[in-house]
């Protein structure tokens, strides 16, 4: 197919032109793309605070900022990263593109709801950015009582609400991924033949059902405990603040999961595609999801494990941690046993894909040192436990997020990235990731604390290699973005598949029509049939690739 | 028939298809609703269990009469709720909104008893804050008993106003003759979530209202 007739063809980006075709669209694949503009929107915003963090934290004094600015950057680099990047990127980008188009629907069961959902995040994005202007807030992204709600001179109520609206996008997100995925299957779309990005995401709605509404109550606790003076964690009044972490891990461990089983999901697409191989204990994978999504309710106490918890509590909670790596390993064991005799080759989102697998690796392993009470006395609160959770949200989530954007660029957009750059920048940001944050288990293993702009001096070498990382890191982010809007117009006509990819979502054109499928596709096969020919193959005696 | 084709949306393949759909989600939402109080519930249980005799003390300044009527005019406005999804279901128009207005008249009479309830609250200075007067040996924990008690029945009143809004929508939709027959599922989701929100003030009343009654 050549340019000309792309660019003819009625496809959902240019059925209609306008902002307002844009901003009232209940198109699942529009939609994605509001959100895929707002959360690079905020992943820059975080990032821009992690910057100022690490520039601070390049001398040992504290000579960039002072202690309360300080506190404010990390708070913001979290709240925005956390609340307003990570969680809504795969699950709301690829997640709202992808999952119709998988199970071979027209959209999903709501679409309204679901734009309303995209309004609700920029509502609550607007709240927070608003306190960041008026001041900031410096409570950590954590909101720990009773700092929170007695002592901070903040704008805590306002982040607070901010990021109570905010869950409620991800409350309908997930309602509309459920019913999505149990009442809209296409003909023959049994649950065992689901593509596994959609089972993960499965998963992960089961989270942001049951998971979101906890925090939005104990967050709003917190802003009516300040707003009205009331004592519920207030301890000169008979509250208790270890509720209000009971309360807050309740939501926030499993919203790690959140931010893991979609990635998850991805690599589960990319490895079979990049291998041309059946990935490797289709079920294994799937239910190792549901797994990590129940199990992922259990643990939150391990975050407490300093904070005067019985030591009973401490013990049950760390060994249901341990039970977690389980079907995590189940998943890296059952990829890497994908890629085992398979004809690999190195695309650039086969790279994000193999860079997950080991730094997901590093930071699933580094969990268990973590959730070993003994060795958790040691290192918390320390930068041992910074460089394990970002192994796993930006090494791991992140990776994932730039992977599935590239391998489902050519779907979204009709075009190709440039191979050669993307390969280019997944190894810069590879290189830049571990030379930041490799440094920082060795810092936290030597016992310097999180939260501080200072430092004694003898830190300063891994400090320094630190913020050396995070600045390759920012040249591997801004590349992307670069040469992924160039693409938009140079980029090469890509073709329905030019992944000779497995999967619903390419058995249409690119970009595909407004309601996804000229006709209804049946299902007959199961997902990841790389062994058997393709249909194009078949008929034309030559393979599809462009 | 072509007014079935039109409440159709176009990403479903047949009415049964978007009921069905419509249901699960209001379902789902019930479950986001239940994690929601479930929070609240949790942090009373634990003070009910640290504090028991302030707790049972401080119930005993709920009025137990208002808080009862209240509970009889709840669950009469459920049966009616009841009614007003049964005449949609047989069609019967004049009948569906006649039982919606009576709905709302009960939720209604029950948030302007909740409402004074307050006031006399407000009165006797047991709302939590600087006003808050409470005999010395349990003034904390009262104080904590009575945060819950305004967070927990003010989240179950601000559910009220918001099942009423729906209420007054789903008058206005009726009016329009928007319901058949064959289409009627919006009266039957949101009278789930009427009915849901009746059973949160059916744990609420005896937590709060009767911990101190055996004393």
């Amino acid at each position: 197919m050549n340019a000309v007739e792309t660019e003819r063809r009625e496809h959902y980006l240019n059925v209609n032109y306008g902002l307002k075709s844009w901003l009232l669209t209940t198109d699942h694949k529009r939609i994605a793309w509001l959100y895929l503009v707002s959360v690079t929107f905020f992943f820059f915003i975080g990032g821009l605070f992690a910057t100022l963090i690490r520039l601070e934290l390049l001398t040992p004094q504290g000579d960039l900022v002072q202690a309360e600015t300080y506190n404010k950057f990390f708070t913001m680099h979290g709240v925005t990263m956390i609340f307003f990047f990570l969680i809504p990127s795969i699950p709301a980008v690829l997640g709202n593109f992808l999952i119709p188009m998988m199970i071979g629907a027209r959209d999903l069961a709501f679409p309204r709801l679901n734009l309303a959902s995209w309004y609700i995040y920029i509502l609550g994005g607007l709240f927070t950015l608003t306190a960041a202007a008026a001041g900031g807030v410096d409570t950590g992204w954590t909101f720990y009582t009773p700092y929170s709600s007695i002592y901070s001179n903040t704008n805590v109520a306002l982040t607070v609400i901010g990021i109570f609206i905010t869950g409620f996008s991800s409350i309908l997100t997930g309602l509309n991924f459920v019913v999505t995925i149990h009442k809209m299957r296409a003909p023959g779309m049994t649950w065992f033949r689901l593509p596994l990005f959609v089972w993960s995401h499965y998963a992960t709605s089961i989270i942001f059902v049951l998971g979101t509404p906890v925090l939005a109550i104990s967050l709003a606790l917190v802003a009516i405990e300040r707003l009205f003076d009331l004592g519920i964690f207030d301890p000169t009044r008979g509250g208790d603040p270890l509720l209000f972490q009971h309360l807050f891990w309740f939501y926030s461990h499993p919203a790690v999961y959140i931010m893991i089983l979609p990635g998850m999901g991805v690599i589960s697409e990319l490895i079979p595609c990049f291998s041309r191989k059946r990935v490797f204990g289709y079920e294994f994978v799937a239910f190792s999801s549901l797994a990590i999504a129940v199990l992922g309710f259990l643990v939150w106490g391990h975050h407490m494990f300093v904070s005067g918890q019985s030591v009973y509590a401490g013990m049950v909670f760390s060994l249901l941690s341990f039970l977690v790596a389980i079907p995590s390993a189940i998943k890296v064991f059952n990829w890497t046993a994908t890629l085992y005799k398979g004809s690999i080759s190195y695309d650039a989102p086969m790279l994000y894909a193999l860079g997950f697998i080991g730094l997901f690796t590093i930071g699933g392993l580094t969990g268990l040192f973590v959730a070993t009470l003994g060795v958790n006395i040691h290192v918390h609160d320390t930068y041992f436990v910074i460089a394990h959770f970002h192994y796993i949200m930006v090494g791991s989530a992140v990776m994932a997020y730039m992977g599935g954007i590239h391998f489902w660029w050519p779907k979204m957009t009709g075009r190709m990235y440039p191979e050669g750059w993307a390969r280019l920048a997944a190894l810069i940001i590879f290189i830049g990731f571990n030379l930041t944050f490799f440094p920082q288990f060795v810092l936290g293993y030597l016992g310097m604390p999180r939260r501080y702009h200072v430092y004694p001096p003898e830190f300063q070498v891994l400090n320094v290699m630190s913020s050396a990382g995070a600045s390759i890191l920012a040249v591997g982010y801004v590349l992307p973005l670069v040469y992924m809007i160039w693409s938009l117009r140079y980029g090469a006509v890509a073709g329905k598949n030019p992944w000779r990819a497995r999967g619903l979502e390419w058995e249409t054109l690119s970009p595909p029509p407004t309601d996804n499928f000229e006709v209804t596709p049946l299902v007959t096969a199961e997902a990841y049939a790389y062994d058997v020919a393709e249909p194009e193959a078949l008929y034309s005696g030559r393979p599809a690739h462009v | 028939m072509s007014k079935v084709e039109t409440v159709r949306s176009h990403q479903f393949d047949d009415t049964a298809q978007q009921h069905d759909a419509s249901w699960t989600g209001m379902w789902v939402f019930l479950a986001t609703e239940v994690m929601f109080f479930g929070g609240m519930f949790m942090g009373y249980i634990l003070y009910r269990s640290d504090y028991s005799a302030a707790f049972a003390s401080a119930s005993n300044h709920l009025d137990v009469l208002l808080g009862s009527i209240n509970t009889a005019v709840l669950i009469c406005s459920s049966f009616t709720m009841a009614l007003a999804v049964y005449s949609a279901q047989a069609g019967k128009r004049r009948a569906l909104v006649s039982f919606l207005l009576l709905t709302m008249l009960l939720g209604v009479v029950f948030l302007g008893i909740k409402f004074s309830e307050y006031y006399f609250k407000f009165e006797e200075h047991l709302v939590p804050g600087s006003s808050f007067v409470y005999e010395e040996r349990f003034a904390r924990p009262a104080e904590i008993f009575f945060s819950f008690y305004f967070v927990m029945t003010g989240m179950h009143a601000l559910h009220m106003i918001i099942g009423i809004g729906l209420l007054t929508y789903l008058v206005i939709k009726s009016l329009r003759g928007r319901f058949s027959l064959s289409y009627h599922t919006p009266v039957e989701l949101i009278g789930l979530y009427w009915h849901f929100v009746d059973i949160v003030w059916i744990f609420l009343f005896p937590l709060l209202y009767l911990v101190g009654r055996h004393l």
